[in-house]
């Protein structure tokens, strides 16, 4: 059996499940208004400023190498191609010998291709609070995902390198240990639950899974930043009473291509807008 | 002809299960042992959440291997221990302030990077928990509480199990999803006091 085929068979199979179990009765949603609410805002959707910034980066000639990541950067689609990237991340990238989201993707290219340094663009990954501006990196992400707007998740699960990203995720989100004994699946590990009145996706299932990639890179209406997958699994590793995980590290690497894995044959509808 | 048809989708839904399992080249335990190394690996301290944090202890092992559901001489075996080690007020008095407790229950910081470390924790209970009638948000992680002092009734045993129980969960149920709060130092006996009486105290309004 080939890789390709085999690739093939877990996405019609991850489709067919997510079919079977997309009948199944939904606990009534706490969270309607904000979606409504979601609903009118995407009509004109915030995201799109920063996917604007994010091209104007991409292609422009930058670093100290001086070279745009449009002529230099491979997501996996053929060279400074977005089309499709984000869909199709994590996924292996044979020059760097590493399975790698989208995020650890376009920084891996920053350094290895423009000359920037990693801990510069590690310094400070995330918009805070009291920021008027999203990182570049950001924006950058935001410009690659718009990239997939409307496709299907299609993680390559038959590359052993990715299959083995996936298993080592879903490892770590059963992964109990801190102050509190939380893993992810504490909080997100079965159907239906809320933290006070947030509804927790359970990321098992393919239902669940989707709602956590979906809308990211996203804006975040509490404190009117924008955000990245990276961001929250941070976020929830705060949440978790864990140390930090260290930014574009492989652990979170693991736990995206879980998630997405899980999402496969299911549409992302692209940077969207978050509570 | 709808048997037919039955047997033959559910033969599909077998195969389309068998080509899913077909996937992982390593153990469940192997993956594990990859987990734990990366996890090592990729974590730095922030703020009080020290490196240290990722290890985990007997109990935490003991639920991770066997995914929560340890063989039970295991399970015995620790439950046991962490019943032994809650300690309980010395005063023999179980009892505080439901009004306090309240509050304590509301209040969800603690422990985390972006928590001062020398401010008392809360207990999040409601995050996880229905307890009081005026409070309609709630979590749903943890069963309700609603009523809990009235079904139970305010007998010592009950004071004694609820104070154990909120300082440490896994010393009735091993791999429980609630913290170990008396345990982790996360809540002192006063604050765990005050708890008990929100939860028992026929006066608090969990019990109206
Ligand atoms: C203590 C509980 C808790 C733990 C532990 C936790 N999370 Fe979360 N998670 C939350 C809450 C609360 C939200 C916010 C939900 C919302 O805003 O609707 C959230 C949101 C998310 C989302 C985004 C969902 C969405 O709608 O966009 C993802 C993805 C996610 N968590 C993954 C994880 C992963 C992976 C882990 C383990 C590293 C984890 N979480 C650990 C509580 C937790
Ligand atoms: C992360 C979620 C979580 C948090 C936070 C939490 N609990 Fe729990 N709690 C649970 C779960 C799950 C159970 C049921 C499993 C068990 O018995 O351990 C439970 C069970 C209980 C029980 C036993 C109920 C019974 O019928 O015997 C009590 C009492 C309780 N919790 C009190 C509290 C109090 C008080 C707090 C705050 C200090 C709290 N819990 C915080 C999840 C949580």
């Amino acid at each position: 059996m080939n890789i390709a085929s085999s690739g093939l068979r877990l996405l019609s199979c991850t489709a067919a499940l997510a079919l079977s179990l997309s009948a199944a009765a939904q606990a009534k949603d706490p969270n309607a208004e904000f979606e409504k609410f979601r609903a009118e805002m995407e009509e004109s959707n915030p995201a799109e400023l920063f996917e604007i910034k994010g091209e104007e980066l991409w292609k422009a000639r930058r670093g100290p190498k001086n070279v745009s990541l449009a002529e230099s950067c491979d997501l996996g689609q053929g060279m400074g191609k977005v089309e499709a990237a984000y869909v199709k991340m994590p996924r292996y990238f044979a020059d760097a010998d590493a399975v790698m989201d989208a995020e650890r993707r376009i920084v891996w290219c920053m350094v290895e291709k423009q000359g920037f340094k990693f801990d510069d663009i590690a310094k400070k990954p995330f918009q805070g609070g009291n920021d008027n501006n999203a990182p570049e990196i950001t924006n950058l992400v935001t410009y690659v995902a718009s990239g997939s707007r409307n496709m299907k998740f299609d993680i390559p699960l038959g590359d052993p390198k990715v299959r083995d990203a996936f298993e080592t995720g879903k490892a770590t989100a059963a992964y109990r240990a801190g102050p509190y004994d939380f893993s992810c699946n504490t909080c997100h590990g079965v159907d239906g639950k809320r933290i006070r009145m947030q509804n927790l996706p359970n990321l098992a299932t393919p239902e669940g899974a989707i709602k956590g990639v979906q809308g990211w890179p996203g804006y975040r209406m509490t404190g009117g930043v924008m955000l990245t997958s990276q961001w929250r699994m941070n976020d929830c590793f705060r949440q978790q009473r864990f140390p930090e995980p260290k930014y574009a590290s492989q652990a979170v690497t693991n736990l995206l291509t879980y998630m997405s894995g899980n999402s496969n044959g299911q549409i992302y509808k692209g940077p969207g807008i978050k509570r | 002809m709808k048997t037919l048809l039955f047997a033959a989708g559910a033969t599909v839904a077998t195969l389309l299960l068998a080509a899913c399992a077909s996937g992982p080249r390593l153990s469940e335990a192997e993956y594990r042992q990859m987990a734990i190394d990366t996890i090592k690996r990729d974590f730095q301290a922030k703020g009080q959440a020290k490196h240290e944090r990722v290890t985990q202890d007997e109990v935490q092992q003991a639920c991770n291997s066997y995914l929560n559901n340890p063989p039970n001489e295991l399970m015995v075996k620790l439950t046991s221990a962490q019943l032994a080690a809650v300690k309980l007020p010395a005063d023999g008095k179980y009892l505080g302030d439901w009004k306090e407790g309240e509050k304590i229950a509301q209040s969800g910081r603690g422990f985390t990077w972006s928590d001062k470390a020398d401010e008392p924790a809360g207990g999040n209970c409601y995050n996880c928990h229905q307890i009081g009638p005026q409070e309609t948000s709630f979590g749903t992680i943890g069963p309700s509480l609603l009523a809990y002092g009235k079904t139970r009734g305010n007998s010592p045993e009950i004071q004694k199990y609820t104070y154990s129980k909120i300082f440490n969960a896994k010393a009735f149920n091993l791999c429980s999803e609630m913290p170990r709060f008396g345990h982790a130092g996360a809540l002192n006996e006063q604050q765990i006091k005050h708890l008990v009486a929100l939860l028992l105290d026929p006066a608090s309004p969990v019990n109206k």
